[in-house]
């Protein structure tokens, strides 16, 4: 077995040291090594988007990437998006807007959702079906996610930035 | 997935020196989305895995009256994302803002597309229209091909054990120049092209002065189409040219059956996609 190595990296703005081997993704380091189960493994073969996290600010699948890789570098998960102020505006217009049935793509969508809202603000609907399609949904429909996607970009974080939470 | 070790280097000699090491039982790592798909499924093994993407040589990227240089593990998102990419070599950032989704595009490189060597890699063809030379770097050396020489089969390309791409050079593009990639899928995104066509060219006074026309997903390989490239300049640009640009076409590629499309389908789409990506290159020259 090769050896473990520890690998330190900011995740969801804390710093943290963890053990893995090379040939663990970082999805499975994510899940099963340090418990942030949030992050959902739909495929394991990069299609579906589940697994969606953001590294260095842009949205990646997890299953597709070397947890060893990551060394340095900063990782934000769903767990990392809600505030002590509760849900970002975000997440309830995905709530408000029923966007989601058994939820394994919610967390997914969340995170490209809010890497797609930061580089553009105000999309189109055929840009959120052009740029959302590395995420798919088996039990939406997706209309009810788009119009989550619309509805959060009308609405505004607290903190003043101007983003979408 | 089966065991492997892993190094992470932060110059081209250290990397060169650790690939050659393992003489060819260790793997280039780019972007991963490849890579790291094959060995969880045992498509590929590794003993070693090398990271190059801190490698200073493989993330360049700059732009100006001398070219294009691209370095080899450079993302999809970085080429659309530059302006004067989109401008001036097109082709390239059509085709790498429609390599699968947003996730993939920020990691997938389009020295890794290269070095994947699938037959329906969208980079590639246009990589062709835009004449771009391939710097290869291992130890015996560096050395430079023409892209369109790179591969030589499904998977199979040139590169020897230990030898990896170091860089893409594009040249600049002569006054007067467009280009375009585009490719059939039957979904409307996320998908692997049945046909993708790459072209750029060089317009004055109503003619074609230059043209290079890549085909993807046709043959064993990606296709420059020399000869029809070198019909077209002279040509006036007009439909007719495109038309039969477009028969020509279907007269050298030599496609295959599979789930995604027939034979005779794929020469049907080859001559009606090498027409619009033409008139759409024109179109553009002329802007
Ligand atoms: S689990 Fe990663 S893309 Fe499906
Ligand atoms: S809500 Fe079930 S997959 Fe999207």
């Amino acid at each position: 077995m090769a050896t473990q190595r520890v690998v330190t990296a900011t995740i969801n703005g804390r710093e943290r040291s963890f053990l893995c081997e090379p040939r663990q993704t970082l999805l499975e380091v994510l899940r099963d090594v340090l418990s942030l189960t949030g992050t959902k493994e739909g495929c394991s073969n990069g299609n579906c988007g589940a697994c969606t996290v953001l590294l260095e600010g842009k949205p990646v699948v997890s299953c597709l990437v070397l947890a060893v890789e990551c060394e340095g570098q900063s990782i934000e998960t769903i767990e990392g998006i809600d505030t002590k102020d509760g849900l970002t505006p975000l997440q309830n217009a995905f709530l408000e807007n029923a966007a989601l049935q058994c939820g394994i793509c919610t967390p997914g969508f969340i995170m490209s959702t809010k890497a797609l809202l930061r580089d553009n603000p105000n999309p189109t609907e055929e840009e959120i079906r052009f740029k959302l399609a590395g995420n798919l949904c088996r039990c939406t429909g997706y209309d009810k996610i788009v119009k989550a996607v619309q509805d959060a970009a009308q609405r505004r974080c607290g903190s003043g930035c101007g983003c979408n939470g | 997935m089966l065991d492997f070790d892993f190094a992470c280097p932060t110059s081209l000699a250290d990397a060169i020196e650790v690939l050659a090491a393992h003489n060819g039982s260790a793997r280039p790592l780019a972007g991963g989305t490849d890579l790291i798909d094959y060995l969880r499924t045992g498509r590929l093994s590794a003993n070693m895995v090398v990271d190059l993407k801190r490698i200073p040589e493989l993330r360049v990227l700059t732009c100006g009256d001398n070219g294009l240089t691209l370095g080899a593990a450079v993302p999809c998102c970085e080429i659309y994302g530059n302006e004067q990419i989109v401008k001036n070599y097109s082709a390239l950032s059509d085709a790498c803002s429609i390599i699968g989704g947003l996730q993939i595009q920020s990691r997938a490189s389009v020295g890794g597309n290269l070095c994947t060597s699938g037959p329906a890699a969208d980079s590639t063809p246009a990589l062709i229209a835009l004449n771009a030379q391939v710097q290869l770097v291992g130890k015996g050396g560096s050395r430079s091909v023409a892209v369109e020489d790179f591969c030589t089969g499904p998977s199979a390309n040139v590169l020897q054990p230990g030898e990896i791409v170091q860089q893409l050079t594009l040249p600049a593009p002569a006054a007067g120049s467009g280009s375009h990639y585009r490719r059939f899928i039957p979904r409307n995104e996320m998908d692997i092209a049945v046909v993708g066509v790459g072209a750029s060219v060089t317009v004055a006074d109503g003619k074609i002065t230059a043209a290079r026309v890549g085909l993807g997903a046709v043959a064993p390989k990606p296709l420059f189409a020399a000869d029809l490239s070198q019909w077209l300049v002279g040509q006036p640009t007009s439909d007719a040219t495109y038309k039969e640009a477009g028969e020509r076409a279907r007269q050298i590629i030599s496609p295959i059956d599979d789930h995604r499309g027939t034979a005779e389908f794929r020469t049907h789409v080859t001559g009606v996609l090498v027409e619009r990506v033409l008139r759409e290159a024109v179109a553009r020259a002329t802007a």
